[in-house]
């Protein structure tokens, strides 16, 4: 076995923020098509919600990453 | 009474082609790297060199890229610029540490370039070695088996520590320095927008750099500040700033190739999540506080919503800490560890994809730049915003607070 088997948890870690953000865009392109022109306060709130998600994956790269 | 900005044509303008010459640059280094060719001392990419500790200059040693990446992210006593070794350019940086006998000061030059605990520093008869940036008093006799200075033991668990004892560091390092650049040229270019504003006044159209700051600020002041914490946002809105251009200048320092790490640096975030939870702690009122200890539940529920409530008073400015740290640190890791694929294959083939992986990531990490200042700044907003939140404005937590809340007012 190469490496060390922390680093599947933060592979792991990444895949909860892959499908948190793609639900989080995905949802924000449904409401982009239904409202276009709310598209501006759409797009800051997804960015939003994305750095949320992506800082919970971030929690789980840095405790796997520790030692 | 509302001052609007104008953002014309012409500021967007500016701000594209600031945002494409930054990213340009970044590729255009990267690009230019991989032309030379990379036996031994090759120049630093994006920070990256060959370094073997072990082989001076052997071209067929694997390259560990996991050590060049961690030795990029965390804190160091000289600036690196270049080169490996003996070659190597870079910045001796001044070395204080607070030992039994006193404070000791020496330029980070009298270890010669030596991470690995195998120089010794000899000031004022005593005698310190630098282990991976960890300055320990030295042992009196190098270690049989490795010839470093220290002394390792080994528990009835095998895991190996060092005996040597460690003094206190407060040395100016890297990131002690880019703090202090950074603060600088905060403080010089908002003096200078302040100084205009003073000579000209608000209402003219601002000129140049204060029309793109005056866009940054009036955000942070007015959709942040206000839009948080409502009419008493005016009271946390220089914290606000200063946090908020803190963090956004040292990201973007941090993705300049021959620059330190500091918004990567978990002491520098602690330090923000510490003033963040002071804020919260001191500015809480009756409405925050009786929310924490008497939480609007069934009475049964409080023996574990209160601990729950308790420890989120921490949790949240953890979470800011971790948030901001772990996304600058991987950012930096990740282009590293793209651009250092190019040295780890050892073939020039692999560049245009590496560089262009590496130049994506580098754009991302701009967006990732600014949108964690603005994330870090807006729950701080959040957090004091709840801790002053005063419904009716009579400074009582009563049953007409809760009235207003239920009916969704702020």
């Amino acid at each position: 076995m190469v490496g060390s088997i922390s680093v599947v948890g933060a592979g792991l870690a990444v895949i909860g923020a892959g499908i948190g953000i793609g639900q989080i865009g995905g949802h924000a392109m449904d409401a982009i098509a239904r409202q276009p022109e709310a598209s501006g306060k759409i797009t800051t709130t997804m960015l939003i919600a994305a750095a949320l998600v992506e800082g919970v994956a971030l929690f789980g790269v840095v405790v796997s990453l520790i030692k | 009474m509302v001052n609007k900005i104008n953002t014309s044509g012409t500021n967007k303008l500016v701000l594209a082609i600031i945002f494409t010459f930054i990213s340009f640059l970044n590729g255009f280094a990267q690009a230019h790297e991989t032309d030379t060719t990379h036996h031994g001392a090759v120049g630093h990419v994006e920070g990256v060199a060959p370094h073997d500790a072990h082989n001076e200059h052997n071209p067929d040693a694997p390259v560990d890229i996991a050590k060049i990446a961690f030795e990029h992210i965390l804190d160091s006593h000289s600036w690196h610029f270049w080169g490996e070794h003996n070659d190597a350019v870079s910045v001796p940086l001044p070395v204080i540490l607070k030992t039994e006998n006193g404070l000791v000061m020496f330029s980070s030059s009298a270890f010669h370039h030596d991470h690995d605990a195998k120089v010794v520093a000899e000031v004022n008869g005593q005698r310190f070695v630098n282990f991976n940036e960890d300055i320990y008093v030295a042992s009196a006799q190098p270690n049989g088996l490795t010839g470093q200075y220290l002394t390792f033991a080994t528990n009835e668990k095998k895991e190996t520590a060092i005996q040597n004892v460690k003094p206190l560091d407060f040395s100016i390092t890297k990131n002690v320095v880019q703090l202090f650049i950074s603060a600088l040229v905060l403080i010089l270019l908002f003096t200078s927008v302040a100084r205009s504003y003073k000579k000209h006044g608000v209402t003219t159209a601002p000129k140049g750099k204060q029309s793109f700051l005056e866009i940054l600020i009036v955000f942070v002041r007015d959709d942040l500040a206000k839009g948080n914490i409502g009419a008493r946002g005016e009271k946390f809105t220089p914290y606000l700033l200063t946090v908020f251009f803190i963090i956004l200048i040292n990201n973007i320092f941090g993705l300049i190739p021959i620059s330190a790490n500091l918004t990567g640096n978990i002491a520098f975030t602690l330090v923000l999540s510490v003033f963040t939870l002071m804020l919260t702690v001191f500015n809480g009122n009756k409405n925050y506080w009786g929310h924490i200890f008497t939480p609007h539940a069934p009475k049964a529920l409080w023996i574990i919503l209160i601990p729950i409530e308790i420890i989120g008073i921490f949790t949240k400015p953890f979470a800011l800490m971790i948030r901001l740290f772990a996304n600058i640190s991987a950012g930096h890791i990740i282009i590293i560890s793209l651009v250092g694929l190019i040295f780890m294959f050892k073939s020039l083939l692999i560049a245009p994809v590496a560089v262009g992986f590496a130049l994506f990531i580098d754009v991302l990490e701009v967006l990732v730049a600014v949108l964690q200042a603005y994330i870090f700044t807006l729950l701080t907003a959040l957090f004091i915003g709840s801790a002053v939140a005063d419904h009716n404005g009579d400074g009582q937590h009563d049953s007409d607070d809760e009235k207003l809340v239920a009916e969704g007012h702020h």
